[in-house]
């Protein structure tokens, strides 16, 4: 399959890989997919007064999973809490010029977004910085 | 060093410029009818027909007639089942394979399941041999025909087909065998593996594509076959068709290059195999082999590189041509079926890639795949979560996973 220049682009300089500390009160951390899929995405977001100032990723998958959720870090720099939960993978297809099999990837894409976004109102629902992250804590 | 560095022999392999050679009169001014009885045009392609059936048989120590024409090895597969079930449905309507075969063995199979015949898929053990006592406890009054692929084309496997061979001669039952990815490479005699069927194809030994065989044993037994093309009674009745000439030309010339050159090249290739191995697996952890560690093909290495995926590798490893296990290479959402067969869990199974080694290859290649590969695979782990979790001590099996599909 031929990969779109974008995808390429992301696969190569990656943009905000890394991680943040997961248990600081002001981070966000979303991780979705599963090993035995062929992908997991961890994308973590750091908000400062309602102002997503970082945020980074980490990605086991192909190529287009690796690129969209680089995408998505970028995305999500400088948006609002709010403005990020309007982020659609269908924003993510289209930029990325992705075909119909890896839709999948910027669904998974989405859903990082999503639960780190989640992880993060959780954390201020109730007592910052005592929850572990949301995918973690059903570990058994 | 030219790039991009081709290294997926498995797939397919170039036709050797010697093989090109031999072809090349055999499209225009020798471009008779091997089937035209009365004409020079006629004597001369079916004297270069018999000549490439004499280098094929001599291969694989067979007679000459006993080499069927085919258009490759899918055919091949297709014709020694079909054709045998169909023969001997009055015999018997069971039949014995593995589940590490080739698509074109389980899809036929499959088939005949369809049309009434019951088939037994036997299991192969965590190295990918199958276990020739298991094949045998799968017996049945009713077995006819029982097929076994002699070397893996995704783990290079060789199974222990004499003694297969054996088990199927005292029962009675036919024994066929996939040599597709064995013929050429490793020493193949259907005498001495008592094989009564078995296909192989030009292109995997380097050969042209769009010419197969398929031999079938005429004494002891005499092997009969329906055939599943009918016309002009080419090939003994079993598979009709003008023969194409300069494709059986080539073949018997690839064939007989490999005949000549095996000693020498599957010493070669096998030094090269085990460099890239050890190259790989020493400088990186969590690398695991599949497969049997020497009972395997002199060209192939096939790993798993925990916590990277393998669509993403190979798009690291860009300018070299392989293959992986993962999902995302192929069609279906499901990854490499015969890592599967070995027991190999499904994140390693995305996370496999095969390097099919062959006659082009030189050290020089292999030193650059060695090092592409570690740089590639290391820049993916940093990006891995999996390792990360897997360095900070997490059991990522005891991790409930959210979003599984
Ligand atoms: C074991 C095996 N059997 C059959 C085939 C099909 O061969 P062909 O391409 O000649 O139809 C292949 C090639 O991929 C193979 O590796």
């Amino acid at each position: 399959m031929a990969y779109s220049e974008k995808v390429i682009d992301h696969y190569n300089n990656p943009r905000n890989v890394g991680s943040l500390d997961k248990n600081d009160p002001g981070v966000g951390t979303g991780i979705v997919g599963a090993p035995e899929c062929g992908d997991v995405m961890k994308l973590q977001i750091r908000v400062d007064e309602g102002v997503i100032v970082d945020a980074k990723f980490k990605t086991f998958g192909c190529g287009s999973a690796i690129a969209s959720s680089s995408l998505a870090t970028e995305w999500l720099k400088g948006r609002t809490v709010n403005e990020a939960m309007q982020i659609k993978n269908t924003d993510i297809v289209n930029e990325l010029h992705l075909p119909p099999v890896k839709i999948h990837c910027s669904v998974l894409a989405e859903d990082a977004i999503k639960a780190a976004l989640e992880d993060y109102r959780k954390k201020h629902g109730e007592q910052a910085g005592t929850r572990e992250p949301a995918a973690m804590e059903r570990k058994h | 060093m030219k790039l991009p560095i081709y290294m997926d022999n498995h797939s397919t392999t170039p036709v050797d410029p010697t093989v090109l050679e031999a072809m090349l009169p055999y499209f225009t001014e020798k471009f008779g009818n091997a089937a035209s009885r009365n004409h020079a045009f006629g004597w001369e392609a079916e004297a270069a027909v018999d000549a490439a059936r004499q280098q094929i048989a001599a291969l694989i120590n067979a007679d000459p007639k006993e080499i069927v024409f085919t258009s490759g090895a899918t055919e091949s597969d297709n014709l020694a089942l079909r054709g045998i079930a169909e023969m001997y449905r009055e015999k018997g309507d069971h039949i014995i394979t593995t589940v590490t075969e080739h698509r074109a063995i389980l899809d036929t199979a499959k088939r005949l399941e369809k049309m009434g015949f019951s088939v037994t898929y036997v299991p192969v053990r965590a190295d990918g041999l199958v276990d020739p006592d298991v094949i045998k406890q799968a017996i049945t009054p009713k077995t006819i025909l029982i097929s076994a692929i002699l070397a893996n084309n995704e783990i290079g496997t060789i199974n222990p087909v004499a003694e297969i061979g054996t088990i199927a001669k005292e029962r009675g039952i036919l024994f066929h065998s996939d040599a597709t990815q064995a013929v050429g490479k490793i020493p193949v005699d259907v005498q001495a593996m008592g094989i009564d069927l078995m296909s192989f194809t030009a292109h995997k030994m380097y050969g042209p594509k769009g010419i197969g065989a398929l031999y079938v044993r005429r004494k002891n037994p005499r092997v009969r076959l329906a055939p599943m093309i009918d016309g002009g009674g080419h090939e003994r009745g079993m598979r009709s068709g003008t023969l194409p000439v300069p494709l059986i030309v080539g073949f018997g010339k690839a064939a007989d290059i490999c005949r000549q050159m095996m000693p020498e090249e599957s010493k070669r290739l096998t030094a090269l195999r085990d460099r890239l191995r050890d190259g790989i697996m020493t400088q990186l952890d969590e690398t695991y082999l599949n497969g049997h560690p020497t009972r395997r093909l002199p060209n192939n290495v096939n790993i798993s590189f925990a916590y990277v995926e393998g669509e993403s590798l190979l798009m690291g490893l860009k300018d070299i041509a392989l293959s992986s296990g993962s999902a995302c290479t192929s069609a279906s959402l499901e990854p490499s079926y015969v890592l599967k067969a070995l027991g190999v869990g499904s994140e390693l199974a995305h996370s496999s890639i095969r390097y099919g080694l062959g006659r082009f290859n030189t050290e020089e290649e292999v030193e650059y795949v060695i090092r592409r590969t570690v740089e590639i695979v290391t820049k993916l782990r940093e990006m891995s979560p999996l390792y990360e979790m897997a360095k900070e001590g997490i059991d990522l099996s005891k991790v409930e996973w959210k979003g599984e599909h």
